[in-house]
């Protein structure tokens, strides 16, 4: 989704370097789930969602505006990566995913394949 | 070295001490404040000669609902952070977001200069660069 750095990251095997896992909160309704996840500091070109067979990645770099010469007294958030990986079911089409990107929270929407909506079933008695 | 049950009864609380005290060994002189961790909004905290520099990591919350103040030496960071709506009928599997209410503090050191500060939100990080006051700041001495 994002430049360079994604596409030469790919080809080595990820989850080697330390990464923040971003807190997320996961809803699931009858036509779809969807995540929220919180990545503080990351600018939207930094951001790289990928789906690889059915393991969907959201990986991203955070930037912080640091003056030169800053030494670090206290620090909470101290890797400048965030990762997470989830693994999708069948049902969901991972084709159809949408995002939002807003004050550093993610939005996903992954919607359910059609055939997998719920229809209700008649049951006709006789 | 106290003495403890060899059978705890609670586990949870036995981790949660265990936990503690890792955190104390770590951290050698905690503030009286404690800025502890694993709080709302996440804090890092910097210094250079001229200025100290605040972050405090709060994505998705309105800029003008937050309230920052300096007073007494003493910098507070308070806002809300409102849950997201959940439709009806829908299945919550994972809730690790925080939500509601939040305050965190931090004591400054003695040179700031708070009527110099400057607070920017961007991508979530609330920034905030407050200046050391003119008379702290090193200063080279031109030899004549």
């Amino acid at each position: 989704m994002t430049d360079q750095p994604a596409a030469s990251k790919q080809t080595e095997p990820t989850g080697n370097e330390a990464a923040i896992l971003p807190p997320v909160d996961v809803i699931e309704d009858s036509s779809g789930i969807t995540l929220y996840a919180d990545l503080p500091g990351v600018p939207k070109d930094r951001l790289n969602l990928h789906v690889e067979a059915d393991t969907l990645t959201i990986e991203a770099d955070l930037v912080l505006e640091v003056p030169e010469g800053m030494e670090a007294n206290h620090a909470e958030v101290s890797l400048p990566r965030y990762r997470r990986a989830f693994t999708l079911s069948k049902e969901l089409d991972a084709d159809k995913v949408q995002a939002t990107f807003e004050r550093g929270v993610l939005k996903l929407r992954i919607p359910k394949a059609e055939h997998a909506q719920p229809r209700k079933v008649e049951i006709k008695v006789s | 070295m106290r003495y403890r049950s060899l059978f705890p009864r609670d586990i949870f609380g036995e981790l949660d001490r265990l936990q503690r005290e890792m955190q104390q060994a770590v951290d050698l002189s905690p503030s009286i404040r404690g800025i502890g961790r694993g709080g709302f909004p996440a804090m890092n905290v910097g210094g250079t000669p001229t200025g100290v520099e605040i972050y405090a990591f709060a994505p998705g919350v309105d800029p003008a609902t937050l309230d920052v103040q300096i007073e007494k030496g003493v910098l507070t960071v308070a806002g809300e952070r409102k849950p997201e709506v959940i439709p009806e009928k829908a299945t919550v599997h994972i809730d690790e977001r925080f939500a509601g209410r939040f305050r965190r503090v931090v004591s400054l050191p003695e040179d700031v200069d708070a009527a110099n500060v400057q607070a920017r939100y961007r991508d979530g990080v609330l920034h905030i660069s407050i200046a050391r006051k003119a008379a702290t700041q090193p200063r080279r001495i031109a030899i004549q």
